[in-house]
């Protein structure tokens, strides 16, 4: 059968303005659980590429700037 | 097989670097620092299992001058109905003091009194057994100190997909996929601790997300599947793991936190129905029945207590072991002085932290293929928590590297090589098909609608059908990429976990453990014909089977009166408080 892309909404927010992944950071994608983060070819920022995330937040606690924020995904709230 | 396919060879290899992964490396190189040992993680070892953001507490210290070992041996014997190897259990206890200690050496900080004694709290049913460690977040890191300290290698990004043996049934490898490139890894090896957890992606949230579970999402049960194909017996998985949990944020109340302090859980009047906040089936059945009765739901009652018990309340369970809980109840403007928390029951799983289900190990931590070893939510031991699984990670250690230098496996099968190859790569070959995220939902859809207690047969039969036809399904599964790859293979074991729930459900006639195994066919508890444990395995036509194991005599008895502590859960009417 064929596949689509459905849109979503995701709990992940990095900050563009922060982030340092242009400078060659990975931390938040190195420790998520999940491996649901990227760097987003578009911004050269981290982004959350999966929509799979357990709400954990080693990715907000270790970034070295603060860059991100873990909201509680739009259905739990 | 091509290019993408990479040979490695290791004396040992620990699959899953979470809580008793860690340990059980560590142990074994420290035993033998001459060998090679490897540890593989599907996610990153810095914050990978249950306690990637530390731990707010130990649930089950046995710590002299609080409790002794035969005390909790016999605790744990009435909290599961008498079906338990006490023998195992003892082996926790004896040394859970001990790995207190060595942790504690290593940095890990525990509530101590004034006098410098461990700060033990009272929540179980008889004895003393809960350790606060308000300071529990950065577990991990000691943890990975001690890694890198005993040189161990770790290959993190890895799942294992299968183990593969040698011609005499000896285990001789492990088979793995990088999650993000096309990579596969075939390695050679001479034991194998299985420590990746519980089967926590079993049952759906309501929630409408895959991996809102209670459990952390990257255990789906693929150390069971493994086990379960290389030939080991697991136990008990009728014992499914249901736990009380913050309703729709779906993590843990956290009971043993608030309950030393004077928090309980309560009813919809704010009345006490249960005698102790323990986890056990009878409680969760007594939770259950407040749920869905008049009274419901249910609540976790903390609006009585003193504003500084508040705060230390709150301080510890917002920023330990899942803290984002802080923010859920921020956003509902829930105030824990002001409201009680709403509750509710988790999806099912397997999980022997919790509950009591899981690869069939000895008190040596062997289970019954030889050179395989299975330790923490993953294994058999009945509610080890997060203690026993450092203690049987550390037990694994020893264990495996003791086996090794009696004698080693040969090579792996080439055959079992080569279909292992085909299977890992299948869903990356299908353009069209089904995605993983779909497949898997259906399959736990499926799984909340005929396995979810209370248990009824002809239900059982439904879902088991169902989960054939999907298994004819799984070659159409299709993966974009290679994280897709993972969560295909992740379906496959959860299938196949589905099918061991449904299957070990159906052979045990009896109601046993509270809710866990209430069958509505066959109401009663018949320790007549099912006092006894209850054998999951692959026979040799390949077909799914089941056998009963007698419980072995016990080496702490029980007595008389202790017996049904754990049935007499429920307050009377007018005696609450
Ligand atoms: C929310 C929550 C709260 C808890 N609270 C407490 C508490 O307060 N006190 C307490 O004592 N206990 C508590 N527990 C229980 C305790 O945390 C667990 O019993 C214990 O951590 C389990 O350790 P483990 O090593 O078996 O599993 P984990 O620590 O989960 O490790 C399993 C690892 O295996 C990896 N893995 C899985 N499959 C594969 C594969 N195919 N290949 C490679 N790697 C793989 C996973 O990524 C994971 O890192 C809690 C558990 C949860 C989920
Ligand atoms: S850790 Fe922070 S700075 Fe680094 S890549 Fe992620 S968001 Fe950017
Ligand atoms: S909260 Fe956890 S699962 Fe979600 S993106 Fe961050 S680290 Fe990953």
């Amino acid at each position: 059968m064929p596949i689509t892309v459905n849109r979503v909404s995701v709990p992940v927010v990095v900050d563009d303005e922060k982030c340092i992944a242009d400078k060659g950071c990975r931390v938040c994608i190195e420790v998520c659980p999940l491996d649901v983060l990227r760097i987003n070819p578009a911004s050269g920022k981290a982004h959350m590429r999966y929509d799979e995330c357990w709400y954990c937040l080693p990715c907000e606690k270790d970034c070295p700037t603060g860059a991100v924020t873990v909201n509680i995904p739009y259905l739990l709230r | 097989m091509d290019d993408s396919l990479q040979r490695i060879e290791y004396d040992l290899v620990v699959i899953g670097g979470g809580t008793a992964g860690p340990m059980a490396a560590v142990t074994a190189k420290l035993r033998n620092p001459a060998l090679k040992v490897l540890l593989l993680e599907k996610a990153d070892v810095h914050r990978s299992g249950a306690i990637c953001m530390g731990m707010d507490g130990l649930n089950n210290a046995v710590i002299p001058g609080h409790a002794t070992p035969e005390q909790y041996v016999r605790e744990i014997t009435v909290a599961n109905d008498g079906i338990v190897e006490q023998s195992s259990l003892l082996a926790y206890a004896e040394r859970s003091s001990g790995m207190i200690r060595q942790l504690d050496g290593w940095g890990v900080q525990f509530q101590k009194t004034g006098s410098g004694d461990y700060d033990v709290r009272k929540v179980h049913h008889l004895g003393e057994y809960v350790l606060p460690m308000p300071q529990g977040h950065n577990v991990k890191k000691i943890l990975y100190r001690q890694l890198k300290r005993a040189r161990v290698e770790i290959e993190n990004r890895y799942q294992a997909t299968r183990l593969l043996k040698d011609a005499d049934g000896r285990i001789a490898g492990v088979f793995a996929v990088s999650t993000r490139t096309e990579q596969t890894l075939l390695i050679k090896t001479g034991a194998v601790i299985l420590a990746t957890g519980a089967a926590g992606r079993l049952g759906l949230p309501a929630s409408g997300y895959l991996f809102g579970t209670y459990e952390n999402p990257t255990n789906s049960g693929d150390g069971h599947a493994m086990a379960y194909h290389a030939g080991a017996e697991l136990a008990n998985l009728e014992c499914f793991q249901i736990n009380p949990l913050i309703k729709d944020y779906n993590g843990p109340a956290c009971a043993y936190v608030t309950s030393p302090l004077g928090g309980y859980t309560a009813n919809a009047h704010g009345q006490r129905f249960i005698r102790c906040d323990y986890w056990s089936g009878q409680m969760m059945l007594e939770f259950h029945h407040e749920l869905e009765g008049g009274n419901g739901p249910v609540f976790l009652k903390l609006d009585h207590l003193a504003e500084d018990t508040i705060a230390e309340i709150e301080r510890v369970l917002h920023t330990n072991e899942r803290p984002s809980r802080g923010r859920f109840h921020e956003r509902r403007g829930t105030d824990y002085r002001e409201q009680m928390v709403e509750m509710h029951i988790s999806e099912i799983g397997f999980c022997s932290g919790h509950s009591a289900s899981g690869i069939w190990i000895d008190r040596h931590g062997r289970t019954t293929v030889p050179g395989l070893y299975a330790a923490g939510d993953a294994a058999s031991v009945p509610h080890n928590y997060m203690l026993g699984a450092f203690v049987y990670g550390a037990i694994c250690g020893e264990s495996a590297i003791d086996d090794l230098a009696a004698g080693r496996a040969g090579t792996p099968d080439e055959d079992e090589i080569a279909a292992e190859f085909e299977r890992a790569n299948q869903a990356l070959r299908v353009a069209d098909g089904i995605p993983p995220g779909q497949m898997e939902y259906k399959i736990r859809r499926l799984v909340n609608d005929y396995l979810q207690p209370p248990k009824i047969t002809r239900k059982m039969q439904i879902g088991l059908e169902r989960f054939e036809e999907i298994r004819e399904e799984l070659p159409g599964l299709s993966a974009a990429d290679p994280h897709e790859r993972l969560r295909a293979l992740e379906v496959h074991s959860i299938l196949d976990c589905a099918e061991m729930a449904a299957r070990a459900s159906l052979y045990r006639q009896e109601s046993r453990w509270g809710l866990y195994h209430l069958r509505v066919d066959h109401p009663q508890r018949d320790d007549d014909n099912w006092f006894a444990h209850s054998m999951l395995y692959k026979d040799a036509q390949g077909r799914m089977v089941s056998r009963k194991r007698p419980v072995e005599p016990y080496v702490i008895p029980i007595e008389e009166r202790e017996r049904d502590a754990y049935r007499r859960l429920r307050v009377e009417v007018g005696a609450a408080h």
